[in-house]
């Protein structure tokens, strides 16, 4: 049968199980979407802004663990793609983005709106692709879903030219690809397996160290497993909250820059450290030369080349986790580790740091730990970027898998409004909240309008503080209180919201924000609340600039003056 | 961060692209690379590359990794403690009159280069060699004036009977053409 490149196209995302593209259009793509009404069985949201269509990708993506997909025309729409892109990249998210390209016969002579996509892309994708041949498309489309779910997911980019989307050509769906040089390690090494339970059963004081990588090959019950059979407790990093319940007696939340005290004192005094789907990132691990140096280190990890990038391991297993935890829990002896556990216990009593001071403004850690309550935790929660996505990790309590969504590798402000869009496009009949701040929600504010055209009931919490506050929170401790450019006056959100169509309330007043959650969760569709939180509120705790994971800031010494900064 | 020179080989598909791939992740991950050699291998669809840079053994290793993960490459193998053969070809034009042509052919000889063209004022010299052969040639001829002058970068294979996928040195979870 002949078929046109765009209908290839849109029959190969149909194959690939796509139900919902985000994007828009532009003249390289028109063919494209011309041809969609064929393929009723996808959905495509408009956005406001390219990347809009990247961040609700990506949030699709977390929330259903299927590759997003989005679209945008040549030129401009391409590179607005790129930050998600980028963004994808760095948090492993499966995602395939499509982008128009001028004809071929003018590539290479700057023709109105052409630029090299491929080029600029080529080191924050996976993989990418020019199509230059028609007839490549179907395997080109196969190839692209298969590179962006497996092994170490991330974002493959198909750079598509006008004149390829409108050429008919034979097609033939490709049962079989061949991609010989691509052979992701799924199974752990049996032998490293067994050095690693010789390991971990000798440790005397152990913790685990669980990132995104649980969520993604959703090894819940085999993390789970093996903490309650060898009893260790479980540290997560940021994108790792909600690989295990936060309710479970094990968890001791996450470590790193804003991690709990007890959480960064016990990785620093651990014998062991068993690390899993994580990258040990540098927010993670503070001052990386510091990091735990006497700890024998096991690290877990589907991709060969963060093993050993930046701390020194003692046994490597290249896999899938869990299949790797799988193998793991049958040669693990069951132990105990009281004495270690009772010390972590100490630690928590001394340090709590989830402690909320008496005020009658409105706090944010207020807000958030009464989102908690109100969603009686089964919400799935969005950030943005800032003082509020650290509140939000640290205040909500995260007891079911897979809820918390967040910008963590990239750290890209914008991102919590259109994620949020694509987690509640993969999770209609979830609760979402979407918590913003001021600042961050500025950046991509245009999709409370997708937001309004899709009827998506998606709760707005802006924590405004009136300022770019993470980056005044480092003007307050680190550079004389000088607060140079980052004051900031916002429109009033909830007068914005209604001329979106969308309600809203303000709560001024500590009293205020128990109602408005109320308000908001009663609302069928979409409700923005405008939080008027304390301007110049502190994340706590805080590693000091440059310092170790165990020089903290935790507050209460500063406001004592004990510690200075 | 003090390191030594370092021989990587890589087998990669022979697609477009491949080459600025393997080149821009090296310059990403802040490498400096000392030459790069590409050409065709016994199997149609993949090329080689030896690619010499410098750095420590770990850092070398994060390299061959990150190189690794690209999806056009079948394999890369840091063989510079292997037993290996590392060549590279140079042609260096080397001023010359009649009192200095008979001199330059000698030293020619001395290192089995060739004399490849030669004019009235010049001998273009070709010398295929590791890199101290090639080197020392260079110095001696260094005296004569040299013109112009264009090497290759080196090429390497480890010596004995194993190759890059097949050999003893490979590993069961090794990649391997389907
Ligand atoms: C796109 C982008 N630009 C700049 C930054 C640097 N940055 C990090 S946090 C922050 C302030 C965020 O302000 P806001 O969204 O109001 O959140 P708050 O910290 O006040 O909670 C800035 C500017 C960033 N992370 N991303």
């Amino acid at each position: 049968m002949k078929m046109t490149g765009a209908q290839m196209m849109l029959d190969g995302l149909v194959k690939e199980g796509v139900e919902v593209t985000f994007g828009i259009q532009g003249g390289k793509v028109i063919p494209l979407f011309d041809t969609m009404p064929q393929y009723p069985q996808i959905h495509h949201v408009l956005t406001r802004h390219e990347q809009g269509a990247a961040h609700a990708a990506e949030g699709y993506a977390r929330a259903t663990g299927k590759v997003g997909v989005c679209i945008a025309t040549s030129g401009p729409g391409a590179t607005n793609l790129v930050t998600g892109i980028a963004d994808a990249f760095l948090d492993s998210v499966p995602m395939v983005a499509i982008t128009g390209q001028v004809n071929r016969p003018d590539i290479g002579k700057d023709a109105f709106q052409e630029v090299d996509i491929t080029g600029i892309t080529l080191p924050i994708t996976k993989h990418n692709y020019l199509v230059l041949e028609t007839a490549s498309l179907p395997r080109i489309v196969r190839e692209a879903f298969y590179l962006a779910r497996t092994g170490r997911p991330g974002p493959v980019l198909i750079d598509v030219p006008g004149d390829v989307f409108m050429e008919q050509v034979e097609y033939h769906y490709p049962k079989e690809f061949d991609l010989p040089s691509y052979k992701p390690t799924l199974k752990g090494h049996p032998a490293q397996i067994k050095r690693a339970a010789k390991l971990i059963n000798e440790a005397k004081e152990p913790v685990i160290l669980a990132g995104r990588g649980i969520i993604v090959s959703g090894a819940y019950a085999e993390l789970k497993e093996l903490a309650e059979k060898a009893q260790i407790p479980i540290i997560t990093t940021l994108l790792g909250i909600s690989a295990i319940p936060e309710s479970h007696i094990l968890n001791y939340d996450m470590l790193g820059m804003h991690g709990m005290a007890y959480a960064n004192l016990a990785t620093d005094a651990a014998d062991t450290i068993i690390a899993i789907g994580m990258r040990f990132d540098d927010r993670a691990t503070a001052k990386i030369s510091a990091f735990n140096p006497h700890a024998r280190v096991v690290h877990i990890d589907i991709d060969p080349a963060e093993i050993g990038k930046n701390v020194k391991v003692d046994v490597p297993i290249v896999g899938d986790v869990k299949n790797v935890l799988t193998q793991l829990n049958k040669v693990v002896e069951s132990n105990q580790h009281v004495d270690w556990i009772a010390r972590l216990d100490d630690w928590r009593r001394e340090h709590p740091g989830l402690d909320i001071r008496d005020s009658e403004s409105v706090l944010p850690q207020y807000v958030v730990k009464l989102i908690y309550e109100v969603t009686k935790g089964k919400a799935t929660i969005v950030t943005g970027v800032g003082q509020h996505q650290m509140w939000a990790a640290q205040h909500y309590h995260y007891d079911h898998p897979n809820s918390f969504i967040t910008s963590g590798g990239l750290g890209t402000m914008g991102y919590g409004l259109p994620a949020s869009i694509g987690a509640q496009m993969g999770r209609p009949k979830a609760t979402v909240w979407c918590l913003d701040g001021d600042g961050s929600f500025q950046m991509t504010i245009q999709e409370l309008a997708t937001i309004q055209q899709e009827r998506l009931p998606i709760k707005i919490a802006i924590f405004n503080n009136g300022f770019l506050g993470m980056v005044r929170q480092w003007q307050e401790m680190f550079f004389g209180k000088r607060y140079v450019a980052t004051p900031l006056s916002g429109p009033d959100f909830v007068k914005v919201a209604e001329a979106y169509g969308i309600p809203g309330a303000m709560a001024k007043r500590k009293e205020d924000v128990v109602p408005a959650i109320e308000q908001a969760m009663k609302e069928p569709g979409p409700f923005l609340i405008d939080f008027r939180i304390e301007p110049e509120e502190n994340v706590y705790p805080m590693v000091k600039l440059g310092g170790s994971l165990i020089e903290l800031l935790e507050g209460e010494e500063i406001e004592k003056g004990v510690a200075t900064p | 961060m003090t390191g030594n020179k370092h021989t990587l080989v890589a087998l990669v598909e022979d697609r477009p692209g491949v080459l600025n791939r393997m080149a821009s992740l090296c310059r990403r991950r802040g490498f400096n690379i000392e030459s790069i050699a590409v050409g065709h291998t016994e199997t149609p669809r993949l090329s080689r590359m030896t690619i010499v840079v410098d750095g420590t053994n770990a850092m070398i290793e994060q390299l061959r990794k990150q190189l690794d993960k690209l999806v056009v490459t079948m394999k890369v193998s840091d063989i510079t403690s292997d037993d290996m053969i590392a060549r590279e070809l140079a042609l260096i034009k080397v001023k010359a009159n009649s009192t200095t042509r008979s001199e330059i052919i000698q030293i020619v000889d001395i290192f089995r280069a060739d004399i490849v063209d030669v004019a009235a004022d010049s001998v273009t010299v070709e010398v295929t060699g590791d890199e101290e052969k090639v080197e020392s040639l260079l110095s001696l001829l260094h005296g004569f004036g040299i013109k112009e002058m264009s090497r290759t970068g080196r090429i390497a294979m480890t010596r004995g009977s194993s190759s890059l996928l097949g050999g003893e040195k490979a590993t069961p979870a090794r990649r391997g053409l389907k």
